[in-house]
């Protein structure tokens, strides 16, 4: 079993991680060289290269993920389960973890991959069968069922993503020249130019890691600027704190759910006021019943399910959370959304719900900056889209000129020749 | 100055080291061993006021002095079980159970020795355990007298680190407890189960602490006083933070705090008032 959150003691070394549990407890001294000898031949067998006396707190999630699937083999299991594997994975981790299954399904192991993910399953699996409320409603083989298929087995009827209409972009809410960002002496920003127009969705497409955190803290008042302006509304506004950002109706879906975005320990609906708890306020007092009565209006509005305004909010599921968050910002009908990988880790039937309401926010007028590292997602909302790699941002490109292999080599950096400024 | 370099030079100073540091050794053990398993131990204080009580008592009532360290053991054993039912089965707050226990630990110590032991102008007295001379070594000038003119339990505490560490670093059992300490959910999943290694490693944790309370009553003094451990399980609570975990180091930070103890009642008598530390 692999589970999706490590089950792993950082503090102690690989090799120990692996041992625990599989000699006698009443044993005076652990075999460790035994240990090692067998761990190594099996990293051998398999690719999985790992340094057995490295602490497992100091390796990277990839080489983490190694050594999970490393203490199921050591067991010398045969059947492995991988709950949600690459949730966790950078895109080349995840390439080379789908090729150790492959590696481990061909040497003779049975291998169960949980995912969410339709290209992950049809990349890998040989057999998929669907899950859905508990019960195990298809079972298909690989080679004869399609993605659309799949998607419509899970969710339990058609999924349509929303299909964005053309659209006039209105005047120019907010325009960056030039920003850069240092951060504990790196750019992480260089001379960033945009603009987002009212009505439109501009898509920032690149590898996470990239600059996308500095972008996303500058736009709601958690990064300060080194150099170049910043114009909102036509005004220059220099630094933006996080109270002016909310003050100028900056709405932010931050990328960090759980962390930026809710405090799972507290109730839905002191969730819903955080931002604006002022304007709930009496006298100092929170007005308790106002308060409640919007959080309702959120999830009467945004379909939230699975929990009441006073129901502590990290028992909502990722999807829920994340229109708890959308409706927060949308029901005020905000200027501007900047939106930080809004459907990170949803199922298909939440990502399509997050990206009608991106939609409509944009129909009503709202300029939208979103910021992903999914191309679909991307070519299926934005107006426009610029690629950010090492804190630089390319120029725009329409969407209607813009494909999977154009962006793509927009995302590795390749746009002098390539893009063409709109 | 030359007094400074007497006093450091004498054998007697490096004799009281060892004899204070025991208790101390013999609790940041005990405590190292719940930390190391993820159970907080602060029933430390009332678990060495008890543990020095029953210990005592049993030896009163005419039982020898290993069966007092044994009772010392038991009794140090059982407010750990107490500790561990509501720490791990229970799930309450670590810091609130183990206050409780030294709170409640230190006051039935007291009451029972009350119970049963009336009051007397002069408490009454045991035998305690005598210096062991070890032949050959003790007759060494200088480090004869110092090293190894000890009573039995502190050799047996010395020994107790070392093989706690060898225990803790090298056998499969070690490795499973500190899984446990670590990450409860990956022993789990490796198929040891955490709620017996932490109420393992309390249960036997708290019967050294019982162990180094009884080494004041069985040693290094001969009679009780309620007050007598007077805050040394918070030193060891210390210590193990200050031997970052580690049983071979709570032997070196044990033996560091005892030489400033000794030290301050060495240096005292020479400059000002009485020495202050009692029970060493």
């Amino acid at each position: 079993m692999v589970h999706q959150h490590f089950s792993l003691a950082p503090n102690l070394t690989v090799l120990e991680n692996v041992m625990t549990g599989t000699e006698s407890l009443w044993k005076l001294a652990s075999d460790s060289r035994a240990g090692r000898q067998k761990l190594e031949a099996i990293s051998k067998r398999f690719g999985l290269a790992v340094d057995p006396e490295a602490r497992v707190g100091d390796l990277s999630v990839g080489e983490q993920q190694r050594v999970e699937i490393l203490k199921a083999l050591y067991n010398d299991a045969h059947i492995l389960v991988l709950d949600e594997p690459t949730a966790v994975l950078t895109g080349p981790e995840a390439e080379k973890l789908f090729s150790t299954l492959k590696e481990m399904a061909a040497q003779g192991l049975s291998l169960i991959f949980i995912s969410h993910k339709l290209d992950e399953v049809m990349a890998t699996a040989d057999r998929v069968v669907v899950l859905r409320g508990g019960r195990q409603v298809a079972e298909r083989k690989a080679s004869e069922t399609s993605k659309a298929e799949l998607a419509e087995l899970m969710v339990g009827r058609k999924v349509e993503r929303p299909v964005r209409e053309a659209a006039t972009p209105g005047p120019v809410v907010l325009e960056a020249v030039g920003v850069t960002v240092r951060v504990d002496g790196v750019d992480r920003l260089k001379a960033v130019d945009f603009t987002l127009h009212a009505g439109e969705v501009l898509g920032i497409i690149g590898v996470s890691g990239n600059g996308q955190s500095v972008l996303a803290g500058l736009l709601s008042g958690t990064a300060k600027r080194s150099a170049g302006d910043l114009v909102v509304f036509g005004k220059g506004v220099g630094d933006l704190s996080v109270a002016d950002a909310i003050a100028l109706g900056i709405g932010r879906v931050p990328e960090d759910r759980n962390g930026e975005g809710a405090i799972g320990e507290m109730a839905i609906w002191e969730n819903a006021v955080l931002e604006r708890i002022a304007d709930y306020s009496n006298n100092g007092f929170v007005d308790r019943n106002r308060a409640v009565s919007f959080a309702d209006s959120i999830i009467e509005a945004f379909d939230v399910r699975g929990g009441t305004p006073s129901s502590r909010t990290r028992l909502l599921s990722g999807g829920n959370m994340q229109k708890l968050i959308l409706g927060r910002n949308l029901i005020e009908n905000p200027k501007i959304l900047l939106a930080a990988q809004p459907a990170r880790g949803l199922d298909e039937g939440a990502v399509a719900a997050v990206h009608e309401r991106i939609l409509a926010a944009r129909r009503a007028g709202t300029a939208v900056l979103l910021i992903s590292e999914d191309l679909d997602e991307v070519m299926a909302l934005a107006d426009r889209i610029q690629a950010i790699v090492g804190g630089s941002l390319s120029p725009p490109v329409a969407a209607e000129d813009a494909n999977a292999q154009k962006l793509g080599l927009m995302m590795a950096g390749e746009w002098t020749e390539n893009a063409d400024a709109v | 100055m030359n007094t400074i370099v007497d006093i450091l030079a004498s054998a007697g100073l490096w004799g009281a080291v060892l004899r204070i540091a025991t208790p101390l050794i013999l609790g940041t053990l005990g405590a190292v061993l719940c930390e190391r398993s993820g159970v907080l131990n602060l029933g430390i204080e009332g678990i060495m006021t008890f543990g020095a009580m029953v210990g005592w008592l049993a030896v009163f009532n005419g039982a020898d002095l290993w069966t007092g360290l044994l009772v010392a053991a038991l009794g140090g054993a059982v407010f750990g079980a107490l500790h561990a039912l509501l720490t791990v089965t229970l799930g309450l707050s670590q810091h609130v159970s183990g206050l409780g226990v030294t709170l409640f630990a230190s006051s039935f110590a007291y009451y029972v020795f009350r119970l049963l032991v009336p009051v007397s102008g002069s408490p009454p007295t045991i035998e305690p355990f005598q210096p062991i001379s070890i032949p050959g070594l003790s007759d060494l000038p200088f480090i004869g007298p110092a090293f190894f003119t000890q009573t039995a339990p502190t050799y047996m505490a010395i020994a107790l680190a070392i093989l706690l560490a060898y225990i803790l670093a090298k056998t499969p059992l070690g490795l499973a407890v500190r899984m446990a300490g670590e990450n409860p959910h990956a022993a789990e999943a490796q198929g040891v189960n955490p709620m017996v290694m932490r109420y393992g490693a309390v249960i036997v944790g708290s019967a050294l602490m019982g162990v180094g309370g009884a080494f004041l009553t069985l040693s290094a003094f001969n009679s009780f006083f309620p007050t007598m451990v007077q805050g040394r399980g918070w030193i060891c609570i210390a210590l193990v933070v200050f031997a970052s975990w580690r049983p071979e180091r709570a032997l070196f930070g044990a033996l560091l705090f005892a030489f400033s103890m000794a030290s301050s009642c060495v240096f005292r008598p020479r400059l000002m008032a009485p020495c202050l530390i009692r029970y060493s």
